[in-house]
């Protein structure tokens, strides 16, 4: 069922929103154990939303979303419910404030079963990095379902919400969405608020929704889209009918295929899965048109200067004072920042904010930090090159399929880059998403990416609907 | 001075002057001082995590009126930096500052010698900044605490060019920006409370060197007596090295005002490597030249401008002006009284002698004073219209100090009322006449001087209530007739 059959059936009353609520909270009471993809499961509160879900239903204030089960990364501060962030530092944090969000989503109407699973901190590729266990991948529980937002993307795939929402920094929705086979968006930096969206990287971190279909995508995210006073960088721009934008074919539309997302060594099944979706994109009207986006190779090295350096300081507040995890029996000041950092931090954290630390110090700064900033306007004018030929631009979302768990936890450059094909996007601030297109050999999923050049959803979703509406992958489920 | 008069000092200061905002700079929190601890703060400002900052835009108009004050060059665009330190008062583990692209630059602003002469101080740059809260370590042993309300209060940081040569110079500059401050009512200046503060950067070099010395940054100056003193004492601390054969160590040192002398902060206490990059979660600050035409349209006049009015139009001195304008209050005291009819070089006369010595007397300031500026208009307008003397004034005036009442009402009460009624004071001077034939003989033999001896008479029989000019005319009428 996609949330918009779901909505179709709860608008007619056929099922009520307590009775579907009621159906995902057993289904996740069963199957979350084995792939734990939430870290925390809000019964109560789910029930209670489904309650006045039911009463808005009845009462003719409802919107499309009312009584909708989801799931909410585990970095959207939600009042009163745990907010962990996949950390110890903030296992028993529990925020006094509603991210703007969960807000518009609660505001909605929607039923938020509880809070996914997420690498700590958002820092990973493949949700290993989490306080709270390694999240399996439901077509394959031995291998990872990709991250930061892998409790997101298998809460999805092993149906245990209707939509989910995450977020992504250097490639964390679309890189799970394809390693899933599920549908995710990254819109343009600034289309969503990040008020209450516990930072990682601010000048590149955005949310976004993660559903079974372009269609679904397009309902979350007219729900969360929108200019917010609390977040001074969110864009003031109107927010389009994503739903009445989508379209079924694609005349007309000219698709740029960047030869440097092409290496000769991509995985062979990847390749061929491409060069498949570009012929049905030409079926369904579009042509190809091959570009080039020359400073696509140094977008891993300047993303790891400047999302470490802006996430060392953003890290810099988990000091054990105010909130969080502190220390037993601290000495003194310094000795409670120590181990309390030492101790609440996992690895990979630390790692990034000592890498964050050494770019920003005085002497590097110019070598690192400012150089990478250059570098990264080369990178978003690459784009902004390549959008005055082509609509939209196609490449995998993905190096590999979902890999073992444990194959790269101890190789961070191997981890970093199974980001290779989506973090210049974030540097660019371009909205883009991850969609099934293939299976491999093993029948796990494989995802295409879309770009678009700034605040073109509505022309990424109705693409993508366009694909969906000619292909069966998105229809695929792993076995229960 | 006491310093080597062989040496010369160069000098720049670094004012940080809290806006007097109704919130916090990028949050809704109260700004007010003296509340119990920690109860003006929310998640933004106890640095909570996923919120965010949003800057608050009156801070941008007081800073904008600040930069024109002192003809700064307003950036049409600058930017927010992280400043990254661990303490426990600053709870984001940053401070967000300007560093790169302060919104003001290149200003200046004039200040007054001791010899009169005048001289141009430039300001490097002003920028916008958050203050940091409180740590408290009075109380239970061997803990401290943390009062957050502070913390978000808006400062500027206003940076002179090293252009101050003397103590004396420093404390003109200090004055002359605190006036400037008050003026534009964006900063209540107060350096005891801390709303006002200031660190100096000294050095000394050989007059007729160009090459700078080694500077230190002096802290801890809670007033601008300290400011001066420890600039002294400093200055004299440097040469005393220098002559014996030393070497300046650039450093960081703390103004004891109890014992009248530095000491070095200890280097943990900086030493800091603070990683400044662009806060991301700010956009530039982009200000359009409509923006700021528009805050000029609404600036006051301004403590130069009002005093060279106040020679010009209203004939003060040059020295009555600069006692007029040295604060706004005071200069407001004076045109409300003015506006009262009085005449402004009688007005400046009485509150420069009597009623500032008066407050001086009573250690008060002018804000407190009982009598009104309207009142003291008012009493000077009755000496104009000859209701009453300038002497019977006074009497009415030490009422007015005490009580503050009203002129009119006392002069009524206490039947001060001048008599100009001719009928009562020819009455009156026949009497004085008749009781001393002497001294009108005397007169009338050409011993003029007698004269003053009768008008002192009439006026002790009328109690001073007579109007002299009416008295002096009749008596002279009498006398010759
Ligand atoms: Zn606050």
């Amino acid at each position: 069922m996609t949330l918009v059959q779901a909505a179709s059936l709860l608008r007619t009353r056929q099922i009520s929103a307590q009775e579907l609520t009621t159906a995902f909270l057993e289904r996740i009471q069963r199957l979350n154990p084995i792939i734990n993809a939430f870290i925390t499961v809000d019964h109560e509160g789910a029930m209670q939303a489904a309650k006045q879900a039911d009463a808005r239903l009845n009462n003719g204030t409802a919107t499309p979303m009312t009584g909708i089960p989801i799931g909410v990364k585990d970095l959207f501060c939600t009042e009163n419910l745990t907010t962990t962030c996949g950390s110890k530092m903030l296992a028993q944090f529990r925020p006094p404030y509603e991210s703007t969000v969960t807000r518009k989503l609660k505001e909605a109407g929607a039923v938020i079963l509880g809070k996914t699973n997420m690498d700590e901190f958002a820092m990973g590729s493949s949700n290993e990095t989490s306080f709270f266990g390694p999240v399996k991948n439901p077509w394959d529980i031995s291998r990872i379902p990709g991250g930061s937002s892998g409790g997101s993307a298998a809460a999805l795939a092993a149906q245990l919400a209707l939509a989910t929402i995450g977020s992504d920094t250097g490639g964390s929705i679309r890189q799970p969405a394809a390693l899933t086979g599920i549908t995710g968006l990254k819109p343009t930096y600034g289309r969503v608020s990040r008020s209450g969206m516990i930072a990682f990287a601010s000048s590149l971190d955005q949310a976004g929704p993660m559903a079974w279909s372009a269609a679904d995508a397009a309902m979350v995210l007219h729900t969360i889209a929108g200019y917010d006073p609390l977040d001074s960088t969110s864009i003031q721009a109107d927010v389009p009918d994503y739903v009445n934008a989508l379209a079924t074919r694609m005349d007309g539309i000219r698709i740029g295929i960047p030869t440097e997302y092409r290496p000769d060594n991509l995985n062979a099944e990847i390749q061929k899965a491409l060069t498949e979706a570009e012929q049905t994109f030409r079926d369904l009207g579009a042509s190809l048109v091959p570009i080039s986006l020359p400073h696509t190779r140094y977008a891993i090295p300047t993303y790891y200067i400047i999302a470490p350096a802006e996430a060392s300081s953003n890290l810099a507040r988990y000091d054990g004072i105010r909130f969080g995890y502190r220390c037993d029996d601290p000495k003194d000041l310094k000795d409670m920042y120590t181990r309390s950092r030492n101790e609440g931090f996992g690895a990979e954290v630390k790692r990034r904010i000592m890498l964050g630390t050494y770019v920003l110090s005085s002497g590097y700064y110019d070598a690192y930090y400012r150089k990478a900033q250059k570098v990264r306007r080369l990178i978003a004018d690459d784009f902004h090159q390549a959008f005055q030929h082509v609509d939209l631009i196609l490449t995998p979302t993905t190096p590999t399929t979902a890999f073992p768990l444990g194959d790269k936890i101890d190789d961070p450059i191997a981890m970093y880059l199974s980001d290779l094909f989506t973090i210049s996007v974030n540097l660019a601030g371009l909205p883009a998403m991850s969609i099934p297109c293939g299976a491999d050999q093993l029948g796990l999923p494989i995802g295409m990416q879309m770009i678009a050049p700034i605040l073109k959803e509505d022309k990424l979703l109705s693409a993508a609907h366009a694909f969906q509406t000619a292909t069966p992958w998105h229809q695929r489920k792993p076995e229960p | 001075m006491s310093h080597d008069p062989l040496y010369e000092m160069v000098i720049g200061l670094e004012v940080h002057a809290q806006m007097r905002t109704r919130s916090k700079i990028f949050c809704g929190c109260s700004t007010t001082f003296g509340a119990e601890a920690n109860t003006q703060i929310c998640p933004v400002c106890a640095a909570f995590p996923g919120v965010l900052p949003v800057l608050n835009t009156e801070l941008v108009q007081m800073a904008i009126k600040t930069g024109l004050a002192v003809h700064g060059k307003i950036r049409e665009k600058s930017e927010f930096s992280r400043k990254n330190y661990f303490y426990p008062d600053l709870p984001a583990g940053y401070q967000i500052s300007q560093f790169e692209l302060p919104i003001i630059e290149q200003g200046e602003l004039t200040i007054e010698r001791d010899d009169g002469s005048h001289k141009r101080i430039g300001i490097t740059r002003i920028h916008m900044e958050v203050d940091a809260g409180k740590s408290l370590h009075e109380g239970i042993q061997g803990a401290s605490w943390i009062d957050l309300n502070r913390t978000g209060t808006p400062l500027l940081e206003i940076v002179s060019e090293p252009d101050l040569s003397t103590p004396q110079e420093a404390g003109a500059y200090l004055k002359k920006l605190r006036a400037i401050l008050r003026y534009l009512q964006v900063c209540d200046g107060n350096m005891e409370e801390g709303s006002l503060r200031c660190d100096a950067n000294v050095s000394v070099r050989r007059h007729g060197h160009t090459k700078l010395g080694t500077r230190t940054e002096l802290k801890n100056l809670n007033s601008i007596r300290n400011v001066m003193r420890a600039i002294e004492y400093e200055a004299n601390r440097q040469i005393d090295i220098l002559e014996s054969g030393g070497s300046i160590v650039q450093e960081t040192r703390l103004w004891d005002a109890n014992i009248n002398a530095s000491r070095p902060m200890r280097n943990k206490e900086e030493a800091h490597d603070y990683r400044y990059f662009p806060e991301p979660d700010l956009p530039p600050l982009v200000i359009t030249q409509q923006r700021i035409d528009a805050v000029a349209q609404h600036l006051p006049e301004l403590p130069d401008a009002k005093r060279q009015r106040f020679v010009r139009d209203l004939g003060l001195s040059e020295y009555d002006a600069g006692v007029l304008t040295a604060t706004r209050e005071m200069a407001m005291f004076f045109e409300e009284s003015v506006q009262q009819g009085a005449h402004p070089k009688t007005a400046a006369n009485w509150i420069s002698v009597e009623l500032l010595g008066r407050l001086n007397r009573e250690n008060l300031e002018i804000e407190q004073s009982k009598v009104s500026p309207n009142h003291l208009g008012r009493l000077i307008t009755l000496i104009q219209n000859n209701e009453i003397s300038g002497k019977i004034a006074k009497q009415v005036f030490d009422i007015m100090f005490e009580t503050g009442a009203n002129p009119e009402t006392i002069v009524q009460e206490h039947g001060l009322k001048q008599v100009s009624d001719t009928g009562a004071i020819e009455s009156i001077i026949a009497q004085v006449l008749a009781d001393n034939p002497q001294q009108v003989q005397q007169y009338r033999e050409g011993k003029t001087k007698v004269m003053g001896f009768l008008v002192g008479q009439v006026m002790k029989a009328t109690q001073g209530k007579a109007n002299p000019t009416a008295v002096n005319a009749i008596l002279q009428d009498k006398l010759t007739g």
